[in-house]
């Protein structure tokens, strides 16, 4: 079973994320356990698939307003709908990547699937998540940890 | 060659499955000599794009759809051994990115990245040229 101590990988891999890609800190609130199997989502979800040592998949979900700010903070001027998808991805993919420092190369991690406009769409395979809030600008999200 | 001679312009390729990053990568690498010929967004247009443009320089993602990065350095050093290969992958563990050295890239850069980060990392594959 994941454990909570192992919540931390996904912890610095978020701030991370934000400080290199924005050159802006984002704060992480304090995570929390979901039990009931719907821990929420945004706008846009980048969804990623874990295989091998450990199953279930972790999501970043965020609203448009924040996604786009992102985007200019990386010099990006096409702020589509589609450019959105695939930041939203990419996030979800490098955060996921980046846990394979601490979990190994048998943390199998899929190509992101992009979940946009439909929240109710968003699932996780298991009833038990973790949730870590993210607060970057004025702007919320969440990574969403699901694991065996 | 053109990787002989330090001053010669060198032909770069960018790989990755996500345009948000190759058009980040073409416009934060700041190395005068490197001229973008071409972009794939999976490992199996990279093949067909190398053989069409003839990089010297690649940047190259490892988790694609079609053909992922190591499949894709194997194939691309087996058309052209003398070809420069920068990692550019999320995937942060030790083991990946040995594989990737084994298989034939030449440096690995862990993303997220900043241009720094990026610019130093051409600089320096660049350097064994």
């Amino acid at each position: 079973m994941f454990k909570e101590s192992e919540i931390r990988t996904f912890i610095e891999g978020t701030t991370n994320y934000f400080e290199a890609t924005a050159q802006q800190a984002a704060s992480v609130g304090s995570p929390y356990l979901v039990t009931d199997g719907n821990p929420g989502a945004y706008e846009y979800t980048g969804v990623i698939g874990i295989s091998g040592a450990r199953k279930g998949v972790v999501y970043f979900t965020a609203p448009r307003g924040m996604l786009t700010v992102l985007l200019m903070r990386m010099q990006e001027t096409d702020t589509s709908d589609e450019s959105i998808r695939d930041l939203v991805g990419e996030v979800a993919n490098t955060i996921s990547g980046n846990a394979r420092r601490d979990f190994g190369k048998n943390f199998v991690i899929s190509v992101p699937v992009v979940i946009a406009h439909d929240e109710e769409k968003v699932t996780t395979p298991h009833a038990r998540s973790f949730v870590i809030p993210i607060n970057w600008r004025t702007h919320s999200a969440k990574l969403v940890v699901c694991l065996e | 060659m053109a990787k002989s001679d330090p001053n010669a312009s060198l032909k770069l390729m960018i790989v990755d499955d996500s345009n948000i990053i190759r058009r980040r990568i073409e416009r934060s690498q700041q190395i005068a000599r490197l001229e973008v010929v071409g972009s794939a967004n999976n490992g199996r247009a990279a093949v067909e794009m190398f053989r069409r443009t003839s990089p010297d320089v690649v940047t190259m993602d490892l988790t694609m759809p079609e053909m992922d990065g190591i499949e894709c350095v194997q194939q691309l050093v087996a058309i052209n051994s003398d070809v420069l290969i920068l990692v550019v992958s999320a995937l942060a563990d030790k083991a990946t990115a040995v594989e990737a050295i084994e298989k034939g890239a030449n440096g690995f850069l862990c993303k997220p990245f900043t241009d720094r980060q990026l610019n130093d990392a051409l600089e320096e594959l660049l350097s064994e040229a």
